[in-house]
Order: structure tokens, then C-alpha cells, then sequence
């Protein structure tokens, strides 16, 4: 019989208290493909709790219009965008046009690469997805195997805000379906890592063959309000 | 969706193979699963899903599982979910035998755009680039001419390329194209059409293939 194992400190916050170290002209990356798997109560939390500003945001789209992230541009909160697609989101177009949001478009497995390579300790990679093209322009080259392929820098985040759908105490998560997308590559890749869940339950009662996200990449969890 | 383009999704279907791990892309691409046979293919999802299955009824919708076009869909008995870069990297890696893709123009050599336009700000790619380097197979599903009539099969496209590799097949409502190093070849024109159609509204050279009986 083996004693059960308590956390040496508890992780679950309340959501301002949570988002307390965000600071203005942080680089954050916040999971979910749409509004699908994003951390709504956090991306609220940041509107409701915090006045910073000037954030960049990592994140595959900027949500839907007034709607996640979406929102979080509305209220001009943010300068730069780094993902893969955001014309779904005429506000993202529009702010692009008025000057006052700086977009870096990169293709989607490029994205997702170099949010994986910056939490797995490599310092960039080289792919052939976008050589040729005008997202490859002025890249450094490099013939592997005969292909043409150009140079990526990994990236990384101060915080990263991510969404799953079960902890344990110790911060092991689990995700839910097609919601999974980009949070477990962000929850390795930033230096503050807070994680949405619905549920937060003791240690042991997860399976350690469901686990995706092991607990040693998850810093902080707070409770999802949002409406699901 | 329109008639037109439901057909052009049936005609997709000969050129996936059976058990197949197909990726179908946004637009006309997503209704070609209508028109596979059950179980004919593993449509793999760039959002994180292989095992793609019907859409749901009203009632059954479950908002955490959707398309890359984020439309709710099933999983199949079977299916696996995983991330953003484990997806990729199936495609990158070329696990993935066919994509099926939607196309603004294909120029003589089958090389395609299909992400950007010229005038307008540049601001998304999504999977389109990775697709078009890793599938194995690349099929094109598209209406032969645009909107205004004009020819999407061109000599050079004048949008921005997707990639440099040219893709495999063009499939429209009206013909077939095969691409090899010689380039374009039409290979099958649907019923009702004529070869005179397709040249009228095709602005790349093609060749024609020795079956359909025309004169080359």
C-alpha cells in the first residue's frame, strides 16, 4: 500500500489571481482552433481582471468576431498576432488594415512545429512546406535529401494559456477530442503555464495511459466557467 | 452546396483509393465524404482527428468535435485524437496517401494557388502549404471556370503559388486532368461535355489521352 501522493503546493486558482504575472507587452499563447478548445474563461479573465495591453498572441486564429480572442482584439489589447488563419475574423482583417495590429502569418504545421520545438529545447528546424512560396521569401535555404527546405526559429512564450478538460492535483491533463489541437504544444512552451479545466480531480483517479500533458509542464489550473 | 459542386465531389471519388488516409480539404473537398462508400477511407483531419465520420443529427452535436472547416462532425469506431504538430506531422511526413484540396488557379505544369489573392491582405494559409508538400496524392477539386466565367486552368498562375510541387489529378464538374512532368492531360470528360467545352474554357495546353479517342 503506498501512501497517497498530495501535491507540495496547491495548484487551482482563482482566475485573477491566476493571471496576476501577465504583464502589458507579454507574449502569450493560448490554445484552440477557433473557439474550439480556447480557454474562454481565461481570454475573459484577461478582459475582466487585468489591464494589460500590448500583448503578442501565438494562437492559430484570433477567435471569432467579439467572440475568444476576438474580444481581446476588440478591446485593444493586442499589437501582434502570430498564427496561420485568420481571415475568418473580418475585425482581424480590419485591424491588419487600419495599421494597428501586426500580423506574422506562418502555415499551420509550421506553427505547430515551432511551438513544439520551442517547448522541446531546439532552437529551430528546417521544413519544405512554404519553400518557393511568398511565406518562404527571404528565409535562410537548405537542400536535405535533395529538397528544398527553409529555416524556422522555434518559438516560445511567457505565458501560455491552454485548455483541457480534466487535471489531477498535481496538474496531469487530459483533453477532449478535436479541443485538444494546440494546447499540449503550448503547455510545453512557455514559462507560465496556466491551464483551463472543468473539472479538477485527487491524484491517482486519471489513468497515467490517458495522461497527454504530464503535470511537470502545468504551473497553475483554475476552473472553466465558462458555458460550454 | 450547389449541384455543381456535389457532382464535381462524386467525380473525386475514383481517385481514392480503397482504406485510404485521405484529408479532405475546405469547400467542395469536405462534401466528397458524402460520396464515399462507408468505410471506404480514414479521413484524417488537420484539427486532430482520424477517423473522421458523418455529421452528426441535431441533438448529437458535441462542440469539442468539429472539421478543419469547423463544422461538428462524428469519430468513427477506431478513431484517434491527437495535437496540432502530431497532425502535421503526419502530413509533412507523408503518412497521408491522398489530399483532396480546392484550387483558385492550376497553371500548365499543375502547380496550384489557392491561398492567397493579389490586392488583398495576406492573412491566412491554415494547412493548405503542408498538405501540398506531404500528401502523397494531390487531387484537386474545383470548378473549371471562376465565378466571372474566366479559366482557372491557366498558363501561369497570377495568384501566388502554393507550392512548387505540382499536384496529381484536376478533377472539375466537366473534365479529368492527370499531371505528369509533360504536364496536363485530360483524361475524362463528363457526360455531356465536349472536347470543343473544355479547350473553349481551359487557357493551359493540355494533351488529350489516346482513350478518349480524340485527335491529340
Amino acid at each position: 500500500m503506498t501512501a497517497p501522493v498530495t501535491p507540495t503546493r496547491p495548484l487551482v486558482r482563482e482566475v485573477a489571481e491566476a493571471l496576476a504575472p501577465v504583464r502589458d507587452g507579454a507574449t502569450l499563447m493560448v490554445g484552440g482552433f477557433g473557439l474550439v478548445g480556447a480557454p474562454l474563461t481565461l481570454i475573459e479573465g484577461l478582459l475582466r481582471y487585468t489591464s494589460v495591453a500590448g500583448l503578442t498572441v501565438i494562437s492559430n486564429n484570433l477567435g471569432e468576431p467579439g467572440r475568444g480572442l476576438g474580444r481581446l482584439l476588440l478591446e485593444g489589447r493586442v499589437r501582434k498576432a502570430v498564427g496561420s488563419y485568420f481571415t475568418s475574423n473580418p475585425d482581424v482583417v480590419a485591424a491588419y488594415q487600419a495599421g494597428t495590429l501586426e500580423i506574422d502569418l506562418l502555415a499551420q504545421g509550421t506553427l505547430s512545429e515551432a511551438i513544439r520545438a520551442g517547448g522541446a529545447g531546439i532552437g529551430g528546424f528546417y521544413t519544405r512546406t512554404g519553400w518557393g512560396t511568398a511565406l518562404g521569401e527571404g528565409r535562410e535555404e537548405r537542400v536535405i535529401r535533395g529538397e528544398p527546405h527553409i529555416y524556422h526559429e522555434s518559438l516560445r512564450a511567457d505565458v501560455a494559456l491552454v485548455r483541457a478538460r480534466k487535471a489531477d492535483e498535481l496538474g496531469n491533463l487530459v483533453y477532449a477530442k478535436t479541443a485538444r489541437n494546440f494546447n499540449p504544444d503550448m503547455a510545453t512552451a512557455a514559462d507560465l503555464v496556466i491551464a483551463e479545466v472543468d473539472e479538477v480531480v485527487p491524484v491517482g483517479a486519471l489513468d497515467p495511459e490517458e495522461i497527454v500533458t504530464p503535470h511537470l509542464f502545468v504551473d497553475t489550473l483554475v476552473l472553466s466557467g465558462a458555458t460550454r | 452546396m450547389s449541384d455543381v459542386q456535389q457532382r464535381i465531389a462524386a467525380r473525386v471519388v475514383p481517385h481514392i483509393p480503397h482504406g485510404a488516409v485521405v484529408n479532405l480539404g475546405i469547400g467542395i473537398p469536405t462534401l466528397v465524404a458524402d460520396h464515399l462508400p462507408e468505410h471506404a477511407a480514414h479521413l484524417q483531419t488537420e484539427n486532430g482527428l482520424l477517423g473522421v465520420g458523418p455529421t452528426p443529427g441535431p441533438g448529437e452535436v458535441d462542440p469539442d468535435l468539429v472539421h478543419a472547416g469547423k463544422q461538428p462532425v462524428t469519430a468513427r469506431p477506431g478513431a484517434s485524437y491527437f495535437a496540432s504538430s502530431a497532425s502535421f506531422g503526419m502530413i509533412r511526413g507523408g503518412h497521408v496517401e491522398v489530399a483532396v484540396l480546392g484550387a483558385l488557379q492550376i497553371d500548365a505544369r499543375g502547380r496550384i494557388a489557392n491561398w492567397a489573392i493579389p490586392g488583398k491582405p495576406v492573412l491566412g494559409v491554415g494547412g493548405a502549404m503542408d498538405l501540398l508538400v506531404g500528401a502523397r496524392t494531390v487531387v484537386i477539386a474545383t470548378t473549371h471556370t471562376a465565378k466571372d466565367g474566366s479559366a482557372k486552368i491557366v498558363e501561369e498562375c497570377t495568384f501566388p503559388l502554393t507550392a512548387r510541387r505540382p499536384v496529381d489529378v484536376v478533377v472539375t464538374e466537366a473534365a479529368t486532368f492527370r499531371v505528369d512532368d509533360g504536364g496536363l492531360e485530360l483524361v475524362d470528360l463528363a457526360e455531356g461535355v465536349t472536347l470543343e467545352w473544355v479547350r473553349e474554357h481551359t487557357a493551359a495546353p493540355f494533351r488529350v489521352a489516346a482513350e478518349l479517342g480524340a485527335p491529340v
